[in-house]
């Protein structure tokens, strides 16, 4: 057990860095592209250009660059942002609690939702029940999420706003929970419901197919003859190994979302999040931030994917090393 | 008394005398039938060609039905209706009154959905919208098949070191998260000044291949996997294995006998393909780093009209409303096919 | 006489499919007594599995339809509440599948699984189950119980966990054990073992077991009475004696010839039954079985035999041919060496 861990170890540092040169590659050595010329905004003159290039190391050779850049982000941790002017760092660091809240909120809501969704349906197969829901989850994944978050900020803030189901809801925006408990809450209730619509979708899908896929397996018919009640094989024995899949899949998306996946959401509604943060330096070509906020968001899905692994040994006995 | 040899006793089952077997059926026709019997997968696939058809006919539809030119500013102008004449652009408006806005929706040929922010024809720039978003959405999903499928066709089939390479290749690209690697390589791409320099020939900043490229690009790991295993798992079949017999050369295995079940799999992943690609082509021009002006596709109007959401809601609500359509049909489609081909799924009969 | 604890009358298994309705199991009647061992033989297709899994009510398809009666101790199991029906499976009639690799789910322990049937039937004291569970491993012959109790099913071999399964059906008791070909997946030297082990369920457990198979040397050892299933019904029915020396049904010759056998003289080559098993939807009119019958003659195309007894007590069969034709031509399809040196 202890050389498999150490062994992903080793996998995730091996793809941070190939990631890390990935986009230190893209953004600076892709043909055609002049970053320094970006940077200096419209019609710049020479001079402007060679400062630039001067200020930001952008005259040195490639492979010294990103040694620096790599020195600066892990060893001094004095990375500064080239568009703010800041410390990288303590940026990433405050936008953390804003996406974290919004995924674990979020989180909660989609997996009891889509695990009733899913468990419906395949226990009301037969029955006009299951369709219902089915289509109701086919909605769900077919609509974008920052449409939705338009059409949920329309409803809200705008047109019921006066309505007293919404008249609650606080302008856009994120409160710290150590601020404002009531108003981290109920600024974040939308956001939180329009993220989990998606993967209420998705997931309840996932699950039902699983259900449908296990029911047929002999296990269970074997279930059945051990004169077990309906409910019990159900939660027990289909439902048990059905979630190995869905915990899996849960772990992924959740690493990502982490990892800043959420930026629509988070663009939509006004929370200064790690996405959010990614995208804005993306868009800026700010490097320093871009190849953090694209490190710390590799890691997190990285480090997903081998806890994942890890939970997958655990909830399927076959799988363990013997 | 002679052993008993069925040949030399002349035995012939024929249908009549085994009963009326059921004649055989490839898979294929089997799943052609349950699809047909699918009214809702058919509704499925008659409301995308509809949406597709509309799209395409986005020039015949605001030249002659509206008369309007969705890519020209037109801020001072006037609509008629019913001989009553407005402006466009209406003054009044937003919180403190002061602003202008767009008409609503006229529900008439001319400005059926009312005007954006610059007098522009909504309906028309939606079913505009319709054609690029569609145009790349498709052209993404095939060539990330394309390339899914040849990858997988030789990582499956020659094993060994390429296939290790190429795995390893695909899970380094699906490492990077999807939002990510499209972020980048879009803002790239997209900000050079005077376009894409690839030395033989520029590709203009809003030619819509960039997008295409991309979002083909960073799907190809999702439908490489499921292919790959396929090929693998094919590969020790038996039936491969007495091709192999026979001197069967590779290409011919690989085109013979591998190709045409890959072909089943990549068929019925297709339409969920197209709604993923959909999706993220919106979502990355409503970023402002998909489709560039002036070409617009659903997610740009959705971004154009985000200023005006609380205003004039009509320019983000409807292209959302399109790619909801779509996307929901393309989803119905690929359940559809996906059920077609699975002989386990019981439903009732009669 | 006492009643018999399993009395099928005229069974009907169909299944609604697209291409029409799929008539399983065609009008059966059998009866199994206490201790009883009844080995049911047939090809896939017969409708054996679908007999018993109906017996049960494991069947969820449901485009299922069913006639007849299953009586259980008086009881007609068709008519039964799902509750009740459920107090009957594994307390009273138990299952053993043909597959032990996937019978059993690979997420929980062997002894969790055993404990769980035991205590959805009886209501007992922390710790009660789990001994019984080792008790019950120690009696089908599973070394080292007390910490193989703990392992997972995907850490025993298939005769082992053969063993379990039978050690699971056999954990409530139960009056009647069905068993269904318990060693098709299994090597010719565990399904020895495997058998021998059934054999002493009767002595050990008291319970009466139908063991369903395709091949009549799994039974020749160890059933009291054998039913011959064809398409949905039965088409021969004795006891050991009658069935393996006096058969009567060409489909019982063919399924002896094609048996190899040590204690004869090789044959040239083993018979065969030509062709394929009959749509099970569209019925020809007259036997079944004659499309592949070698014997056939006019009067088989015309009218359905009817299951009566010609030869003896408890022997009957459906087939139109005469007793003195049946010994003549049977010897040439079981015992060709024989018809070749005459």
């Amino acid at each position: 057990m202890a050389t498999f861990a150490i062994r992903r170890a080793l996998w995730l540092l091996v793809v941070l860095f190939a990631i890390s040169v990935l986009v230190f590659l893209i953004f600076f050595a892709t043909p055609g592209v002049d970053p320094a010329r970006q940077m200096a905004g419209r019609n710049p003159s020479a001079e402007t250009i060679k400062n630039i290039k001067h200020e930001f190391g952008l005259d040195r050779a490639l492979p010294i660059r990103y040694g620096l850049m790599m020195k600066h982000m892990f060893i001094s941790r004095d990375l500064i942002s080239y568009g703010s002017h800041t410390r990288v760092i303590p940026e990433i660091l405050s936008a953390t609690p804003v996406t974290l809240s919004l995924v674990f909120g979020a989180a909660v809501i989609w997996v009891i939702f889509s695990i009733l969704t899913g468990v419906g349906a395949a226990v009301f197969r037969g029955t006009v029940i299951d369709p219902i829901l089915m289509i109701l989850a086919l909605i769900g994944i077919s609509i974008p999420v920052f449409w939705l978050g338009e059409v949920v900020n329309l409803v809200t803030q705008s047109r019921l706003h006066d309505f007293f189901l919404f008249s609650w809801v606080p302008p856009l925006g994120y409160t710290p929970l150590t601020q404002d408990p009531l108003m981290w809450f109920e600024q974040l209730v939308f956001p939180w419901l329009t993220l989990s619509v998606l993967y209420i979708g998705f997931y309840a899908r996932v699950l039902r197919a699983n259900l449908i896929e296990t029911e047929n397996e002999d296990y269970i018919r074997t279930a059945r003859a051990k004169g077990l009640s309906e409910r019990r094989v159900l939660l027990r024995h289909t439902l048990r190994t059905s979630m190995i899949t869905f915990v899996s899949l849960f772990g992924l998306d959740f690493g990502i979302l982490v990892g800043g996946g959420a930026l629509l959401t988070e663009v939509v509604f006004g929370l200064p999040g790690v996405g959010l943060l990614t995208y804005n330096s993306l868009t800026a070509l700010d490097l320093p931030v871009i190849m953090t906020t694209v490190i710390y968001g590799a890691f997190f899905i990285t480090l997903a994917n081998a806890l994942v692994d890890l939970l997958y040994a655990w909830l399927d006995p076959r799988v363990r090393p013997a | 008394m002679a052993v008993f040899e069925p040949e030399a006793e002349g035995i012939v089952l024929d249908a009549e005398e085994t009963g009326g077997d059921i004649a055989g059926r490839s898979p294929w026709a089997l799943a052609g039938r349950r699809l047909v019997r699918n009214k809702l997968a058919l509704a499925a696939l008659a409301l995308f060609v509809l949406i597709v058809a509309v799209s395409f006919a986005a020039p015949v539809y605001s030249k002659h039905v509206a008369n309007t030119d969705p890519f020209e500013s037109n801020i001072s102008g006037t609509v008629t209706i019913d001989g009553k004449t407005e402006p466009v652009l209406q003054q009044g408006g937003g919180k403190l009154g002061l602003g202008e806005t767009p008409i609503g929706p006229t529900w008439h040929s001319h400005y059926l959905l009312g005007a954006d922010n610059q007098g522009r024809d909504v309906a028309a720039r939606v079913l505009y919208g319709g054609r690029a978003s569609l145009e790349i959405g498709l052209g993404s999903a095939l060539l990330a098949s394309l390339v899914a499928v040849v990858f997988g066709l030789v990582a499956g089939f020659f094993g060994g070191v390429t296939d290790t390479g190429i795995s390893r290749l695909m899970d380094l690209i699906w490492a990077f998260p999807v939002y990510l690697l499209a972020i980048s390589l879009a803002t790239v791409l997209l900000t050079a000044p005077n376009g894409l320099n690839l030395g033989i020939f520029n590709v203009s900043a809003s030619s819509l291949w960039i997008p295409l490229v991309i979002i083909g690009v960073i799907y190809v790991p999702y439908v490489f996997r499921p292919i790959r295993g396929q090929v693998l798992s094919l590969r020790q079949r038996e039936f491969v294995e007495a091709a192999i017999a026979q001197g069967a050369s590779n290409f011919r295995l690989i085109f013979r006998e591998i190709l045409p079940n890959v072909a089943s799999t990549v068929i019925v992943l297709l339409p969920l393909m197209i709604a993923t690609t959909i999706l993220t082509e919106s979502a990355l021009s409503y970023l402002s780093i998909g489709v560039q002006a002036p070409k617009a596709s659903w997610g740009t109007i959705i971004e154009d009209g985000q200023a005006l959401l609380y205003t004039r809601p009509t320019v983000a609500i409807a292209p959302g409303v399109m790619i909801v359509l779509t996307v929901l049909a393309l989803n119905v489609l690929g359940d559809g096919l996906r059920d077609a081909l699975d002989p386990r799924s019981k439903v009732r009969v009669k | 006489m006492a009643e018999p604890l399993l009395s099928v009358k005229d069974l009907k298994v169909s299944f609604r499919t697209e291409d029409g309705l799929v008539r399983a199991v065609d009008g059966i009647s059998f009866t199994v007594d206490e201790g009883d061992v009844v080995g049911i033989v047939g090809e896939s297709g017969s409708g054996k599995s679908v007999t018993m899994m109906s017996l049960m009510r494991l069947i969820t398809d449901p485009n299922v339809i069913y006639e007849g009666e299953i009586l259980y101790k008086g009881r007609n199991l068709m008519g039964l509440s799902q509750d009740a029906m459920r107090e009957v499976r594994g307390e009273e009639i138990a299952m053993i599948f043909q597959d032990p690799m996937t019978s059993l789910n690979p997420v929980y322990t062997i002894g969790w699984q055993i404990e769980e049937q035991l205590n959805e039937h009886y209501d007992l004291k922390k710790g009660q189950a789990r001994r019984r569970a080792i008790d019950l491993l120690a009696q089908v012959g599973i070394p080292r119980p007390e910490q193989r109790i703990d392992d997972h099913p995907h850490q025993f071999s298939g005769g082992m966990r053969q063993r379990v399964m039978i050690a699971l059906a056999l954990s409530c008791n139960p009056d009647l054990l069905i068993a269904d070909e318990p060693t098709t997946a299994l090597d010719v030297t565990i399904q020895a073992q495997i058998l021998e082990l059934t054999k002493n369920l009767k002595r050990d457990f008291g319970s009466a077991v139908v063991l369903i198979t395709h091949d009549l040397g799994v039974v020749a050892d160890i059933a009291d009475r054998i039913l011959v299933m064809y398409a949905g019904r039965i088409v021969e029915e004795g006891n050991k004696e009658q069935i393996f020396y006096d058969p009567q049904h060409p489909y019982t010759w063919g399924l002896l010839g094609s048996i190899a056998r040590l204690d004869r003289p090789k044959p040239r080559r083993l018979t065969t039954i030509a062709g394929q098993p009959p749509s099970l939807i569209n019925r020809p009119r007259g036997c079944s079985f004659r499309p592949r019958c070698p014997q056939a003659f006019e009067r088989c195309s015309v009218e359905d035999p009817a299951l009566t007894a010609k030869v003896g007590d408890g022997h009957l069969d459906a087939c139109h041919l005469s007793v003195e034709d049946k010994r003549t031509r049977r010897d040439a399809t079981i015992r060709p060496e024989l018809a070749e040196s005459a």
